[in-house]
């Protein structure tokens, strides 16, 4: 009965090695382990043996049970395994090939770059302020120092709609009218994003149509030291690197002193290039302190308050910053030129 | 501004100041230099020859054979093309080995079998402004009139050694439109000394002539002089002058009017000669034209004046136009022989507005519309009358007659050092400020404080303190002025709500595939007619007063029609499809004539044509239509917190009839959606199109009135349920959905649509229409017999409303 046994389970374990599909593991369970199977039929001849032999053969008979449920789980395990690395292996693709294009747009460059602006002065407190389009000759001009037959309106020429409306020539406007709705609070902080009009022959350096972003900062003590600042550290977040700048007098009827303020070149570093004119230097803004006219315009008296003022172009920032050498591009809207901002 | 190096140099020693390193210290001072225009172009070996000999050229008719005296020992053999060159000519030659501009390099040659030994120079050859020469010096070989040895290089002779700097003046630096406002701001800037010509008024000789001046228009001009000067020769102007208006871009054309150019450049003040015998009754009257009132100026236009103009007249007639053009009438030309020079002021305000109504614009009229210094005036005439008696000969026979009204005020100005310190955030020393002041020749008297600057009267645009500062901050330097950041009070920085949505919607139309565009806010009246826009009733485009194009006339009251465009342009490129959209102000105004601004409101717009997305190896539907573009608009929505809006079919004009819808939101018309006509497509080459216009306000406002509050997870299981129906197919889904929500109240948790068809099996003008109704309670689990109950509620409603029929 032993012997019996033990050859058993050696036929068992030879026949569970071999088969190759869980449908021929099956069998061998049935074969051996099933209700007419051989182990069971054993199990039913015990009664036929001696009471001293029927603890030890029983024993051994659940033990070889045992042993081949055993082997026949792990041999289960193992087939399914292969199968499924079979399967794997067929369901094998070209990783390659591209991927299914999900829809991507852009925000255009412009607004792109005017959001970025809007970020780095945000960062440093100031709120971000609208102003209409369609502007007063008052605000546009008188506001600012600028009275009718004043020179320097040469520098501008307007669209105008009736002779006290245009459309505004440029944001700063919005200097007066934040002042004006501030009513006398300090301190102000504001920059304006917005679309400016003048009379200009569109080529590669002009359109009838640009934007700029206005600031001003009104508060008591404000020294243009704080203005060369303020910019300097604005120039070197929008540009991503460190930045020399240098200040250079200049001429706008709402500041007084008016500067402009360059940058060593973000092309080449300074050692100069054709973007910087062989001069290492770019101009990037004109500013100024607020002349006290414009303060008293305001509302602010111009002995307690000072303030600094500065207007970018964000065309001109956005074409340093990327290299693009025709401004009209930003207003053709080729989605071959927005395509490539689409990470902007 | 253009400004001679070497002119400069005689006012200012320029000595080891380089035209490069001066540029450098104008722009860093505040007047910036555009250009370095050196007049030499590589002109080498050109020297001064006396032509000794003409003779025929032997075989051509157009050549002739010259022998020329140029210094180098044996006289020279060349050949000539030019028709002026005659024996005795002074001229320049280019020896052989010689080189002219553009890299011109003269050799030795033969021409026509006869050897030439240089070349005999035309100006244009020497690289000079030939389009500001006198006629005669644009034709033809150059002749130098002024004696001198043979030999001699040309270019000092020319002017053709000497820089120019080309200075871009801010509106307020008009003090140096003249060499010698240039001349005290580079002595400033360098510090050195400066040098001016003194003048003093020529006393007359013989026989004294009239003047009577009388300004009958003070505001316009409160100051004038005059001076007469009789037996006066017309002929050239001496060749050193030449050169520097030359340099200076002006054009000789005789001595008379040459010397009041050249001492309007010198003296910033603009002179005017007249010829004195057509100045009736020896009387000038200033004053203001009438009605109607005609000038014919110099140039031989008649100029129709209006009431602002300020003319020069005689006793009887206009004789020119104050500040701007002299008449053609009292023209100084060939046969005049007594001048009356006038030098004035006239504000700049008169000049401004005549030059603009006249269109006309000249070197004086640029310098009076700025302000001339009144204190040049009497010195500017008599230097000018020196000048004329020195080359163009003549006696003066009058005093100078001057009618002046009011007195320059000495203008007197307080700088606080506290209030210089603190504006600009640098200790400027008192001692800095102090030397400053005398750079700029200034004189100041310091004390508690307080410097008193005396303003001369050359430097207008100076009148409060912080002008002087700005001063001071100039010549201190710019750059010394530190970084530093504003250490006041703090505010909180941000975008205002409004604002942070805008840039929400556009992130989300961008992050479903659309391109965002800028476009023009002027366009046509035409391209706004292209289709119907939701503030179409309101919408009165507004004409700007002097466009300039028909393009760019009127400002938009809509921004799809310019995505037509935009779309078009970019099909036009090979471009299968696009997705566009703007988030842009529209410009709303009822007024025929406009008399206040106007409305400027926010529109989103967008629009979607072809086949977006490059075809993909995995084939698919790639063809947007309606849903497409709804599907995109209600996830924008969604994003930003809007269920509440509804959509039903409308024909605006421009639209598919069958495909278009307008948008609303608590009843109130918001946008529009549909397909562009296919006709109004076709117009821009575009196949199907669709578009979407909204306001922004509306929708910003309920966004930002939204409350977002979390609700409880439910806790108890749900049951789905799905509906079939039968209805007429004319009846809109969303009808049969607001039904079904009624219907089945609070517990209803969720409707959705998986299926509409139509055909054969549902009948004729029908459509079967498929809900799935999931129901759920929030407190208890739901019986399938409240769910029946509830489910056949909704189809009783459905039945009743809609005639809807059970799909069996």
């Amino acid at each position: 009965m032993r012997e019996k046994l033990e050859k058993l389970k050696q036929a068992a374990e030879e026949q569970i090695d071999a088969a190759s599909s869980p449908e021929q593991l099956k069998e061998i369970r049935v074969k051996y382990l099933g209700k007419k199977g051989e182990i069971t039929s054993i199990l039913r001849g015990m009664k036929d043996l001696s009471p001293e032999e029927r603890p030890v053969i029983g024993s051994l008979a659940n033990q070889v049970r045992g042993q081949l449920e055993e082997w026949i789980q792990e041999k289960e395990e193992s087939l399914q395994e292969a199968l499924l690395e079979a399967r794997l292996q067929e369901e094998s693709i070209d990783v390659t090939l591209p991927g299914r294009p999900e829809p991507l747009g852009t925000v255009h460059p412009l607004n792109g770059v005017i959001e970025q602006i809007e970020d780095i002065f945000i960062g440093m407190g100031f709120e971000v302020a609208e102003g209409p389009e369609v502007e007063t000759d008052y605000y546009n001009f008188e506001a600012l120092n600028l009275p009718k037959d004043h020179p320097a309106r040469d520098m501008q020429d307007s669209f105008y709609i009736t002779p006290e409306l245009l459309l505004r020539t440029q944001t700063s406007p919005v200097q007066v009218r934040s002042m004006e709705s501030k009513e006398g609070k300090v301190p102000v902080k504001i920059i304006c994003p917005g679309k400016v009009y003048r009379r200009d022959d569109d080529d590669a350096t002009h359109t009838h149509q640009f934007t700029q972003v206005e600031g001003l900062v009104v508060d008591r003590g404000i020294a243009m030291s704080e203005l060369h600042g303020t910019l300097l550290t604005f120039a070197e977040q929008i540009f991503g690197e460190k930045l020399k700048s240098r200040l250079r007098p200049s001429y706008f009827p709402f500041t007084e002193p008016s500067v402009e303020m360059d940058i060593s070149c973000v092309q080449c570093g300074g050692s100069g290039c054709r973007m910087c004119k062989q001069t290492g230097w770019i101009e990037i803004l004109g500013a100024g302190m607020v002349h006290p006219r414009v303060l008293e315009r305001g509302g602010y008296d111009s002995e307690r308050y000072t303030g600094f003022a500065f207007g970018m172009g964000p065309e001109r920032i956005a074409m340093m910053k990327y290299g693009i050498d025709d401004i009209r591009h930003f207003y053709t809207n080729d989605l071959r030129f927005l395509r490539q901002f689409q990470s902007i | 501004m253009l400004v001679s190096y070497q002119w400069l140099n005689q006012y200012v020693d320029l000595t080891g100041v380089t035209p490069e390193q001066l540029a450098e210290e104008l722009t860093r001072g505040g007047v910036e230099v555009d250009s370095i225009q050196p007049l030499d172009q590589g002109v080498k070996k050109v020297v001064t020859g006396h032509v000794r000999k003409v003779e025929p050229h032997p075989d051509a008719d157009r050549l002739q054979v010259c022998t020329v005296d140029a210094g180098q020992g044996e006289p020279l053999q060349i050949v000539c093309g030019a028709p002026n060159v005659a024996e005795g000519q002074m001229v320049p030659v280019a020896l052989p080995g010689a080189r002219l501009p553009g890299g011109v390099k003269i050799k030795k040659s033969k021409l026509r079998g006869v050897s030439s030994s240089g070349m005999i120079c035309s100006a244009k050859e020497l690289g000079m402004p030939d389009k500001l020469l006198p006629k005669e010096q644009q034709e033809g070989i150059l002749t130098l009139s002024e004696p001198s040895d043979t030999g001699e290089d040309v270019k000092p002779i020319l002017g053709l050694d000497d820089v120019v700097l080309e200075l871009d003046l801010t509106p307020n630096r008009s003090d140096c439109l003249s060499m010698w406002g240039v001349a005290y701001e580079v002595a400033a800037l360098l510090d050195r000394e400066i040098h001016l010509p003194e003048t003093k008024e020529e006393t007359p000789e013989g026989k004294e002539k009239e003047i009577e001046i009388v300004l009958d228009a003070e505001e316009d001009c409160p100051f004038y002089a005059a001076q007469v000067i009789e037996g006066i020769r017309l002929g050239p102007s001496p060749r050193w002058m030449q050169n520097r208006l030359l340099a200076a871009g002006v054009r000789p054309i005789n001595n008379v009017v040459d010397i009041t150019n050249y001492v309007m450049l010198e003296y910033g003040q603009p002179l005017h000669a007249f010829d004195y015998s057509q100045v009736d009754g020896g009387e000038i009257v200033v004053r203001r034209a009438g009605t109607g009132e005609t000038v014919t100026t110099l140039d031989g236009v008649t100029r129709a004046c209006n009431e602002e103009t300020l003319l020069i007249t005689d006793e009887t007639k206009p004789i020119g136009i104050a500040g701007v053009m002299g008449g053609e009438n009292s023209e100084v030309k060939d046969g005049t022989t007594t001048l009356l020079l006038e030098s004035a002021y006239f504000a700049p305000e008169s000049i401004r507005r005549t030059a603009r109504h006249l269109g006309l614009r000249s070197e004086a009229s640029s310098r009076f519309e700025k302000g001339v210094d009144p204190e040049r005036i009497l010195p500017a005439l008599q230097r000018a009358v020196e000048l004329i008696r020195q080359y163009a000969g003549g006696k003066v026979v009058s005093r100078i007659k001057s009618e002046r009204i009011g007195a320059i005020d000495d203008v007197t100005v307080e700088l606080r050092h506290q209030r210089l310190t603190g504006l600009l955030g640098v200790q400027v020393e008192k001692e800095s400020v102090i030397d400053i002041f005398r750079r700029l020749r200034f004189p100041t008297e310091v004390g508690d404080g307080v410097y008193r600057v005396q303003v001369p009267s050359r430097r207008p645009d100076i009148s409060i303190e912080v002008d002087l500062i700005e001063e001071v901050a100039r010549l201190y330097g710019y750059d010394r002025i530190p970084t530093t950041l504003p250490w006041g009070q703090q505010s909180p920085g941000a975008l205002t709500p409004e604002q942070r949505l805008r840039r929400v919607i556009r992130h989300t139309l961008r992050d479903a595939g659309f391109h965002e565009v800028v476009n023009y806010s002027l366009t046509s009246p035409a391209r706004l007619n292209e289709l119907d826009s939701v503030l179409q009733e309101e919408a009165r485009p507004i004409r700007i007063s002097m466009p300039m194009s028909d393009e760019r006339k009127v400002l938009r009251t809509t921004l799809l029609p310019q995505l037509m465009e935009t779309a078009e342009y970019n099909i036009h490129r090979r471009e299968t499809g696009v997705a566009l959209f703007e988030l842009g102000r529209v410009f709303i105004s009822q007024e025929k004539k406009l008399s206040r601004q106007p409305d400027e409101r926010w529109m989103l717009a967008g629009l979607v044509t072809g086949a977006v997305h490059p075809p993909h190896w995995q084939k698919g539907e790639n063809t947007p239509d309606f849903f497409t573009l709804k599907g995109h608009l209600e996830m924008m929505f969604a994003r930003i917190g809007l269920g509440t809006l509804t959509f039903e079919a409308a024909q605006p004009a421009g639209y598919h009839p069958g495909r278009t819808a307008v948008i609303k939101q608590d009843g109130d018309t918001i946008g529009l959606i549909g397909q562009i006509h296919p006709k109004t497509a076709a117009a821009h080459d575009l196949g199907d199109t669709y578009g979407f216009e909204l306001e922004l306000a509306p929708i910003v406002e309920k966004a930002l009135q939204q409350n977002l509050r979390y609700q409880t997870l439910p806790k108890y299981p749900d049951t789905t349920r799905d509906l079939a129906l039968v209805v007429d197919e004319k009846i809109p889904v969303a009808d049969l959905d607001r039904t079904i929500r009624s219907a089945g109240g609070e517990l209803l948790r969720s409707v959705s649509l998986f299926d509409v068809f139509t055909g054969e099996q549902v009948g004729k003008g029908k459509k079967s229409v498929a809900f799935s109704l999931t129901y759920q309670a929030a407190d208890h689990t739901l019986t399938d017999d409240e769910v029946n109950q509830l489910h056949q509620e909704v189809l009783n409603r459905l039945k009743a409303e809609h005639d809807a029929l059970l799909r069996q």
